[in-house]
């Protein structure tokens, strides 16, 4: 029941994997990071590939990151979504303003 | 009317730390029960939407009270009480004041966990939220063993 936050620099772009669970006890800490992460870079994925819980609280820190991100002009997208993740996203029609890639892309 | 059901309850200090062990406890009855993968997870988001918005708005202090979870196993369902203050649920008295969802609740109130009552509402089969003496969210999932497939995961084969 804990959130492993871990960031991947890569150039003026950078990958953020999260593993755990992400709830209103670790919402908070993802957030300020996630903040930071899109202020300082052009382009931030976060890799959800193994987060296998969230509720509001998680959808609440991707609005303020997408938020950020356009204040700034940069980049934010999630990448690797579990489907249970994914529902949530689609029942609440965020899907449609938050740039969503399902796909494990090649070459990593 | 005396439907058998088997009742646990929890107490649990109005902290965001423990809104994952409720979770656990919710996840382990409901897979007793034979929920489906499913079903499990929808009931592990409601279950914490109720528990985050009382931990957010019911103390003006985070930690400063309890909140109290109470698990109704049914033959065909499940019925979760979440409630605001630190007595012990009496579930008769508590169903009797139980009326459908009071639109009254300002939306002002779930503002920044906007989605919260939106979610336990499309993922639960039945929410009902009283509001004196404390706030106690009643929800129900329904448990249809014998049904094959979820109507919005069906494929439609229509040619």
């Amino acid at each position: 029941m804990n959130l492993h936050i871990d960031d991947h620099k890569n150039g003026d772009s950078s990958i953020l994997k999260l593993s755990g669970e992400i709830d209103a006890y670790t919402a908070p800490r993802l957030k300020e990071h996630l903040l930071n992460l899109i202020e300082e870079n052009k382009e931030v994925q976060v890799d959800m590939q193994q987060v296998n819980y969230m509720d509001s609280t998680g959808l609440g820190v991707f609005i303020s990151a997408l938020k950020t991100s356009k204040e700034v002009d940069k980049t934010f997208k999630l990448i690797n979504l579990q489907d249970n993740v994914y529902r949530l996203f689609n029942i609440t029609g965020l899907n449609e303003v938050i740039d969503i890639e399902n796909t494990v892309r090649g070459g990593m | 009317m005396n439907e058998p059901f088997d009742f646990i309850e929890m107490k649990v200090p109005a902290k965001s730390d423990y809104v994952g062990v409720a979770r656990l406890t919710a996840s382990g009855l409901a897979n007793r029960m034979g929920f489906s993968y499913e079903e499990i997870e929808d009931l592990k988001v409601a279950i914490s939407e109720a528990i985050t918005n009382t931990v957010k708005h019911a103390y003006t202090e985070e930690g400063a009270g309890e909140v109290t979870v109470g698990f109704g196993l049914y033959e065909d369902r499940m019925e979760v009480m979440i409630a605001d203050y630190g007595g012990s649920f009496n579930l008769k008295s508590i169903k009797e004041n139980i009326g459908p969802y009071n639109e009254d609740i300002p939306i002002s109130n779930m503002k920044e966990g906007g989605f919260g009552l939106f979610l336990i509402d499309a993922l639960m089969d039945k929410v009902e939220i009283t509001n004196n003496n404390g706030v106690i969210v009643l929800m129900t999932k329904y448990l249809f063993e014998n049904e094959v497939g979820r109507s919005d995961d069906q494929v439609s084969t229509t040619q």
